[in-house]
């Protein structure tokens, strides 16, 4: 069951590409194990470090600077996480420590991911993206998500509100199974699945 | 009022509302494979669930089966792969759901696999923890990949949450011109529009072109929409699909119903779509990507934009304006979900037949499922790319993506039949070149970046 997330404070990592694809995210290679966990180590692998196999950090990567080690806020660029729709991406991102993304846009399928597993995925605008990315590093960043606002901690910035659908949030500051939800429709469901069977019957015979 | 083929499809299979706008939707067929298929299947189990209606539910081995001649049972192409073939059989043995392992004479890549068997039918809601997944609307089903979490929900629930996608048409008139294929198609809109340029949105493939496509062109079309950021992509069935699942179904099953049905499965004509693009055909040349986005994609003939991004030149060792025109290869891969089709191998063999493959390259093709290699073998297609120097290898997703493993070597530059171009995503260091299949066959024989037309006449027609 996903932690609750209804306040986060932490250090913000800026990766400022667009099209940050999932299999930069996690190469399929740091994949080795039938779990969800275990792929810390493997987060960003082809640009983390300069020897994946032997795990030589790159230092011009931004989560080996020092005052990233600890970051648990990403700000990226448009689409990201992009591509193969491995979940392994996000609970890589959330053993690093990462419990926000900041984009301009996200991959839909790794949006959906992020909400089921706890990771808060925050679209905003180019300007506002730009703004947060050129703060002083280390830029530490209060996320609301009940009020859905940031905030920088410089008294002279102001809040930057953020969208989020009803449900996500919900989700996310809960920290709700989505199947427990969905069985409380439970009788609407198996009503529909009733009728069905008689208005597509092909369906249920050629499984 | 007016729908879209997709909106009709999603209230067909609307359940209820769920709140904050979106729907539940009832699933008739989930996909697995055992890269995620294993860890869904397991986490749903610990998690207190069982699999709704296991008839439903199909896993294939095709990410991480070894692509070797001779391959046996529980081999991998990646180090600690084994357990991820092994864990998915327990797991969907003691399940239920339908199971077609490595050892299977339907075995392959779901996308090439489902269509084959008869899985797939037009109407259907399908799903797959495969971002690919969208290569199913070719037969006009509404089908899209989810996460393994969303698969664990529809195994417990029968149904996915869902908000309906808006709504794009992308209508492609004129004529597809020679040397060109439905992969040529799809890299010239993403280039056009952007890898972001369908974000988000069901897209309806129509118009004149798509309609002339096969059912594989078709396939592949819809399997790159993912590349342009859609949601979800669909072709209106039409005679031509009918044609090619009816004779994939359970003869026993009584189909007057579903033929009804089936002939409504179109968009009204005053249905309206948020976004349109439409494009021409007769301006498609042979495309080939150069950078490490799908985006970044040409015709073989133009040279890489002056404002390239750097990133994106120092991976691939290219300089901004460069042409790829006879850049030497160390690499050709044909296969995939999205060229490793029957059509795919017969238009690469058209070009192999006759000539060889250079030394310095590594040529590997992989059929997309066992089918196909059958069917190439029946043809003879399999000796065509051996004669060639091509390996010729087992069913499966195979050089589409690095899993560990052995790979090309780092810098390697390799053309490539597959769906992205992502650094690393052929191994690490590798430089792919996507394009379609007769292209990655010309480059092959003549190890560098051509065109088939480039290639030299061979002194005697060989029949």
């Amino acid at each position: 069951m996903p932690r609750p997330l209804k306040q986060h404070i932490g250090v913000a990592a800026v990766l400022m590409r667009d099209n940050v694809d999932t299999d930069q995210i996690i190469p399929s290679r740091e994949m080795k194990t039938v779990s969800r966990s275990g792929l810390g180590q493997g987060l960003f692998a082809g640009w983390r470090y300069t020897d994946p196999e032997a795990r030589t950090p790159n230092p011009d990567f931004v989560l080996n600077r020092d005052a990233q080690k600890a970051a648990s806020i990403l700000i990226s660029g448009e689409n990201f996480g992009c591509g193969s729709s491995r979940e392994h991406a996000v609970w890589a991102l959330q053993e690093f420590g990462f419990r926000v993304i900041i984009a301009k846009s996200f991959g839909e399928i790794f949006h959906g991911n992020c909400v089921r597993n706890g990771v808060l995925p925050i679209t905003l605008g180019a300007g506002l993206v730009s703004k947060l990315s050129n703060l002083t590093a280390p830029a530490i960043l209060t996320i609301d998500l009940e009020q859905q606002v940031i905030t920088t901690g410089n008294p002279s910035d102001d809040p930057i509100e953020f969208e989020i659908g009803e449900f996500a949030k919900r989700l996310l500051v809960e920290g709700l199974d989505p199947i427990a939800l969905t069985l409380t429709d439970r009788a609407k469901i198996e009503n529909f699945f009733q009728h069905d069977r008689q208005r597509r019957p092909w369906v249920y015979s050629a499984a | 009022m007016a729908q879209t083929l997709f909106e009709k499809l999603w209230q067909d299979h609307r359940v209820c509302d769920a709140g904050d706008g979106a729907d539940l939707l009832a699933i008739d067929r989930l996909l697995l494979h055992e890269r995620t298929g294993g860890v869904a299947l397991k986490s749903l189990l610990e998690n207190g669930y069982t699999v709704r209606d296991p008839s439903r539910v199909y896993a294939i081995m095709d990410h991480i089966v070894s692509f070797a001649e001779g391959r046996k049972r529980d081999d991998a192409r990646s180090p600690g792969g084994e357990a991820f073939i092994t864990e998915t059989r327990a797991m969907a043995r003691s399940t239920g759901i339908h199971l077609i392992d490595t050892d299977s004479p339907e075995q392959g890549i779901v996308h090439v696999t489902a269509p084959e068997k008869g899985i797939v039918l037009p109407g259907f809601s399908v799903l797959c923890p495969d971002s690919h997944t969208c290569s199913l609307g070719a037969l006009g089903a509404m089908a899209w990949g989810i996460g393994s979490s969303e698969a664990e929900h529809v195994m417990a629930t029968g149904v996915l949450r869902a908000t309906k996608p808006q709504q794009m048409r992308v209508s492609v008139i004129g004529e597809l011109q020679p040397g060109c294929s439905a992969k040529d198609i799809a890299l010239y809109l993403i280039a056009k529009h952007g890898a972001a340029g369908g974000k988000r949105c069901a897209i309806e493939f129509c118009g004149p072109v798509v309609g002339a496509l096969s059912i594989e062109g078709r396939l592949t079309l819809c399997n790159m929409a993912v590349e342009f950021a859609a949601y979800s992509a669909i072709i209106a069935p039409d005679q031509k699909v009918l044609d090619f699942v009816l004779p994939r179904i359970d003869g026993s099953i009584d189909l007057s119903a579903a033929q009804k049905h089936w002939a409504n499965l179109a968009t009204d004509s005053d249905a309206n779509f948020d976004y349109e693009i439409e494009i021409d055909a007769r301006e498609i040349a042979p495309q080939i990507s150069w950078g490490t986005t799908p985006e970044e994609s040409f015709s073989l003939t133009e040279n890489i934009p002056a404002n390239a991004a750097s990133k994106a030149l120092e991976y691939m060792g290219l300089t901004a304006g460069q042409s790829l025109a006879d850049l030497t290869i160390d690499g050709a891969f044909i296969g995939s979900c999205t060229n490793g089709r029957l059509s795919d191998l017969r238009s690469a063999a058209e070009i192999l037949r006759g000539r060889r493959v250079p030394k310095h390259v590594r040529a590997v093709c992989v059929p997309g499922s066992k089918a196909v290699r059958r069917e190439a073998e029946a043809l003879g297609i399999d000796a065509i790319f051996k004669d060639a120097g091509f390996e010729w290898g087992e069913p499966g997703c195979a050089m589409c993506f690095y899993a560990g493993g052995e790979t090309f070597a780092p810098g390697a530059r390799v053309v490539s039949s597959t769906n992205r171009n992502f650094e690393g995503r052929q191994g690490p260091g590798v430089r792919t070149h996507i394009t379609s299949p007769a292209v990655v066959a010309a480059c092959a024989v003549a190890g560098k970046i051509c065109a088939p037309a480039d290639l030299p006449v061979l002194e005697e027609a060989v029949v």
